[in-house]
């Protein structure tokens, strides 16, 4: 059993609202699906409600961090992207405390259509500076991320899932900023193993499948989650340019500017050969169920799978 | 007896206030570039601000307490950093550096750079918001600090300080007052020929501001619209009515006027005009 981790999110900010006094929460009219209603209801008067105004919100955010509060700014991830200015010079120029956590990501949001789907948002905040950049796959992670971030000073976006997240990690794991963690290695596998498949957010659990799927066929596939997209993690990188054939990047996202992108431009610069299969959004998405988007915009386990096997000629 | 008081004031102010915008003359001259009409337009509102209103400690500009000033219409910043020079926040020969590589004196201004400024401005139409979630926090930490925003008339026409207007009325913040520098003027012409924002008052009257009109270049004036707006129980709008270029004859409502520096001939002819106005 899973939870989304937008609910996990709003779980963790409710606990934190007592260790955190400087903690606050702006909302845009989307409380109820940014889950931060139990944060509201223990502490109404650090709970502010700025209507649909994102733009007046963020700015709000920065200037409670620049008199000491953590504001957290919450709405779904296409709309605060749609405020890159405000993004731009409130938080990031100004270096303030203010954390944004867009719910909603990607194609796995389903009915909604398109404009909801929050799909340009990583490439937008990744070119900001001093910014980190989170998406964390399961509860277990969300909780520890989200505790991160209200301790960490600096902007902080997280990117969190609408639908729900099987857990992936272990009792045992400690989330660390700026590191992956490995969800699967196989048992005796070759020198170097067919693919090693990098998986951020919504699709992490279908890249797991995909690598079960790939076991039975008589492949060898290395999964890895990004639980941080910025800054992100050389060794990792490192790691699976070594030991794989070839590297499979998969995102509920757009292809250029993610998940995707930053491995690309690590392999580039560091000058490691390994090729490259990068899937992700390249169009709009539609209405829908999450899994059959999942399947017709390539995200599946059985396009991962795929990616990992096909003739790259 | 409150006459003559009031009288040796605005001799002050007026003293005060020829020496700042022969700074700001000055510092666009060195500069080569910059923003005389506006920076001209408001100083006479900053300099009664800054003289009794605004309480600020130069000495040490982190002090908790201080009020908290959002120059939104960043553009400005000469006339800020000539005020802030004179209430020593840095040496007054700083003021050179205006716009050179490696000054803390930025084109628009930034709070990473130099001590003293609040916020780093310059895209239009943010600072409300900011100044907004500043005095949220002054409620919420129960301080008595006020925070005041700068804004130009025709940063009004961003979306974002509409959204600004709705929500400061409704989170309760007598502790904060913009201050509107209505000179009628941006840099594509006039601001009725541009996007028309009147009747102003009467659009900001309706989202429930404690709304003031009053000459920005009247001392008495000015310094009546600050008490009554920090007495406020409810969020303040002062609009105060400007000249563009104020103080310099061939600048005075000139549109040409609102992003180029002077020239040295230019500079000394201003000077000149200022010193003797």
């Amino acid at each position: 059993m899973g939870k989304a981790t937008r609910a996990s999110f709003g779980e963790t900010l409710a606990a934190l609202g007592e260790k955190h006094p400087e903690l606050v929460v702006l909302d845009a009219d989307l409380g109820k699906s940014t889950q931060t209603g139990a944060f509201m209801k223990k502490y109404p008067d650090r709970y502010f409600e700025f209507g649909i105004a994102e733009q007046n919100m963020i700015g709000s955010a920065a200037g409670m961090a620049l008199c000491g509060k953590t504001p957290v700014a919450t709405s779904f991830a296409a709309f605060l992207i749609t405020r890159l200015e405000t993004i731009r010079v409130a938080v990031s120029y100004n270096r303030t405390n203010v954390k944004l956590a867009g719910t909603h990501a990607g194609i796995g949001i389903g009915d909604d259509g398109a404009s909801q789907m929050g799909l340009e948002d990583i490439g937008a905040i990744r070119s900001l500076p001093h910014f980190t950049i989170l998406q964390p796959a399961d509860h277990r992670e969300t909780c520890q991320a989200v505790e991160w971030m209200i301790r960490h000073k600096g902007p902080v976006y997280i990117r969190l899932t609408r639908q729900s997240m099987p857990d992936v990690h272990g009792d045992d794991y400690t989330f660390e900023v700026g590191k992956c963690s490995v969800l699967y290695e196989p048992e005796n596998a070759p020198a170097k193993v067919q693919a090693t498949i990098f998986a951020s957010g919504g699709p992490v659990p279908h890249a797991l499948k995909a690598a079960q799927d790939l076991k039975s066929r008589g492949f060898a596939a290395r999964v890895v989650n990004a639980g941080t997209l910025m800054p992100f993690d050389k060794d990792a990188v490192a790691a699976a340019a070594e030991k794989s054939q070839r590297i499979v990047t998969v995102e509920d996202h757009n292809v250029n500017g993610g998940l995707g992108s930053a491995v690309a431009e690590i392999l580039a610069e560091t000058g490691q050969a390994c090729r490259l299969v990068r899937l992700g959004l390249r169009d709009f998405g539609e209405s829908g169920e999450g899994e059959e988007l999942y399947e017709k915009y390539g995200l599946s386990a059985d396009h991962i799978a795929e990616a990992a096997v096909r003739n790259l000629d | 007896m409150m006459a003559t008081a009031n009288a040796e004031r605005r001799t002050d102010y007026k003293d005060l206030t020829r020496g700042l915008r022969v700074d700001i003359i000055r510092m666009l001259e060195k500069a080569g570039s910059g923003h005389p009409g506006g920076s001209l337009s408001i100083i006479d509102i900053l300099a009664v601000l800054y003289d009794k209103h605004f309480q600020h400690r130069p000495q040490e500009p982190n002090w908790p307490d201080r009020d908290r000033m959002v120059l939104s219409k960043g553009h400005a910043c000469p006339a800020l950093y000539a005020l802030m020079a004179h209430h020593g926040y840095f040496p007054k020969p700083q003021l050179d550096t205006l716009r050179k590589l490696g000054s803390p004196l930025q084109g628009h201004p930034d709070r990473m750079r130099l001590p003293g400024i609040e916020v780093s401005t310059g895209s239009l139409g943010q600072g409300l918001s900011i100044a907004q979630g500043m005095a949220m926090s002054a409620k919420m930490d129960a301080k008595g600090y006020h925070t005041w925003c700068v804004l130009g008339d025709g940063e009004m026409q961003e979306g974002q300080i509409w959204e600004a207007l709705m929500s400061a009325p409704k989170f309760g913040l007598g502790n904060l007052t913009a201050i509107l520098d209505f000179n009628n003027s941006q840099i594509d012409g006039s601001m009725e020929e541009v996007m028309n924002l009147n009747p102003i008052a009467d659009k900001i009257r309706a989202f429930h501001w404690n709304v003031i009109e009053f000459d920005g270049h009247d001392f008495e004036q000015i310094e009546a619209a600050i008490l009554k707006a920090k007495s406020s129980k409810i969020p303040s709008f002062l609009i105060a009515k400007t000249v563009k270029g104020k103080g310099v004859s061939f600048m005075e409502n000139q549109i040409g006027w609102h992003g180029k520096a002077p020239n040295k001939e230019e500079a000394d002819k201003a000077c000149e005009e200022i010193r003797h106005g």
